[in-house]
């Protein structure tokens, strides 16, 4: 579904340039859901952002569904396959549309017919009634928000849904109620999911199979399963695994 | 029972599940209209320019004479029963001459703050949404402008066009445009790369529309709120060319000219240059209030979350 292989991604000339990520390879099964840990700044949500097309300053090869993309330029197709969920409810809609707004320029720019019902079926997906269509975004909560960028990302009927810290803004309860909403997603309508998060617990309960990060670099990959054993290869997933169960206890 | 029908119909605009798009709409303008009727000076602002709008409008049934009509026999005479505001150095009632001249005003401030805004909010989106050259060229001719007092530039170009009250607009709209400008790039900047630029971009939303839906809807705001903190600005300038003679020609009853000609009286005979200058005075500070009453409904860093 996808493979990234030896990406480079860097910011800045040369003598302030930061190199982001470095060599990274990975492939994503279609109907997987794949994990990226690493501590904040080890490049994680930079390589959804380079797929993504939002990012120009990357070299290496990205491929989906065995169709190579280039620089930041993506066609019609690869919108209709790759949607992405931000980080940040609130960074994310815009101040002035309301959620019909929103949902309908999305479905209209993928070229959908029968507009009006497919904006009710959207936002009974994502579990919010029909009494949240004409509501702005300040008038929503931040789990509220999420879910409306989640069916915002699912307008366009995508298979891989690419998944910045989906929950990190939002607070604990509304966290497991986004993550649940996912997981019934992805069952539902066959996705592949690929999740950048830092905290492991969720990663461990949402991911198949995972890639530790540590400076730009991959350091491990391993099995969701390995993960919730604690049986890391490498000193650094050890010491990630170590660090997060010491916070749970704290 | 008609409380009771007021009652929802209140509450059907301050719904917070909006059924429809139209009462989403009128929701969101009823809310600006509360905060906007919160502010009592901006409300007096609002109501002396909604007299001036129909004084302009009504100006033949309102004005007591013509105001080109000469008498030389009552010439400079002092505000009285007859002439309430006096008369100037022709005889002319000067209270008919304020209520014609205030369409003259407001379509000089009507034109000018339609044109110069609508130039400003252009050339700085572009420019601060495009990066690069674009902005470096762009953003230059914007300082070249700037470089200029703004009067002495209007002045130019007034004197290249000849003088007349439509080279006086035109004038005036293209030495008003660059701080628009400078405004709605500093706002595209902050702007472009939000995470609801890049998820449009996700959808396949190409730079037109990005920048018409998505970037201008939250420039506007800020840009009528210095618009309207402008229009006396405009007003006064519009004055200064007519004072000039560069503005509006004779007879025309334009408040700057007025002044202008009440000048050489100014000693002996105020009221000739002191009633057109209390109208200039009074208008531009109803748009100074209503600015800033406008500022507390739009702008978009307010207290609206």
């Amino acid at each position: 579904m996808l493979t990234v292989d030896q990406l480079d991604v860097w910011f800045g000339f040369p003598p302030d340039r930061v190199d982001a990520v470095q060599q990274a390879t990975f492939a994503v099964a279609p109907g997987e859901s794949f994990g990226l840990v690493g501590e904040s700044g080890s490049g994680k949500s930079t390589i959804l952002r380079a797929v993504a097309g939002l990012i120009d300053t990357w070299s290496g090869r990205i491929g989906v569904d065995d169709q190579p993309v280039s620089g930041t330029r993506r066609d019609r197709n690869f919108y209709k396959t790759v949607q992405m969920v931000f980080q940040d409810p609130y960074a994310s809609l815009h101040p002035r549309h309301s959620v019909d707004a929103v949902l309908s320029e999305a479905l209209r720019l993928q070229g959908m017919q029968d507009i009006d019902r497919r904006i009710a079926r959207l936002l009974d997906d994502v579990g919010l009634g029909r009494g949240f269509r004409f509501r702005y975004p300040h008038q929503l909560s931040g789990g509220q928000r999420q879910r409306v960028a989640i069916a915002r990302a699912l307008a366009a009927e995508p298979r891989l849904l690419l998944l910045d810290e989906p929950t990190s803004a939002l607070d604990v309860s509304v966290q497991a109620e986004i993550l649940n909403l996912l997981a019934d997603l992805r069952a539902e309508h066959d996705l592949t999911y690929v999740m950048v998060s830092h905290d492991l617990a969720v990663v461990a309960h949402m991911c198949d199979r995972l890639a530790v990060m540590q400076h730009g670099r991959i350091v491990e990959i391993m099995s969701g399963a390995a993960l919730r054993a604690g049986a890391g290869q490498q000193d650094y997933t050890r010491h990630l695994i170590q660090a997060s169960a010491g916070y749970s206890r704290a | 029972m008609s409380q009771s029908r007021d009652m929802t119909r209140r509450e059907w605009l301050l719904s917070d599940a909006p059924q429809t798009r139209r009462q989403a709409r009128l929701g969101a303008i009823y809310q600006g209209w509360l905060t906007f009727r919160a502010n009592k000076l901006a409300m007096l602002g609002l109501i002396i320019l909604v007299i001036l709008i129909g004084m302009a409008i009504f100006a033949p049934w309102l004005a007591p004479q013509s105001p080109f009509t000469q008498n030389l026999a009552g010439r400079l005479q002092p505000p009285s029963g007859e002439h309430l505001l006096g008369t100037d150095a022709l005889g002319r009632d000067i209270l008919s001459r304020l209520i014609y001249g205030s369409r003259i005003t407001l379509f000089i401030v009507g034109t000018v703050a339609l044109i110069a805004p609508i130039i400003g909010l252009f050339i700085g989106t572009v420019a601060g949404f495009t990066g690069g050259w674009t902005d470096q060229v762009l953003m230059r001719i914007t300082d070249i402008f700037l470089a200029f007092p703004k009067l002495i530039l209007a002045l130019a170009f007034v004197a290249a066009l000849g003088a007349s009250i439509g080279n006086a607009v035109l004038a005036l709209a293209l030495t008003a445009w660059p701080p628009y400008a400078r405004l709605a790039r500093a706002e595209t900047l902050t702007i472009r790369n939000a995470d609801y630029i890049a998820a449009a971009r996700l959808q396949g939303a190409g730079p037109m529309r990005l920048l018409i839906r998505h970037v201008w809807p939250l420039c506007i705001s800020s840009l009528i709120v210095r618009v309207a903190l402008d229009m006396a600005g405009i007003i006064l300038s519009a004055a200064g060319l007519g004072f000039l003679g560069l503005g509006a020609q004779p007879p025309m009853p334009e408040w700057g000219a007025m002044i202008s000609d009440g000048r050489t009286y100014i000693l002996d005979f105020w009221w000739v240059a002191a009633m057109p200058g209390l109208a200039i005075f009074i208008v531009s500070l109803a748009f100074n209030l209503l600015g800033d009453g406008l500022r507390d409904v739009l702008d978009p860093k307010g207290t609206k979350e």
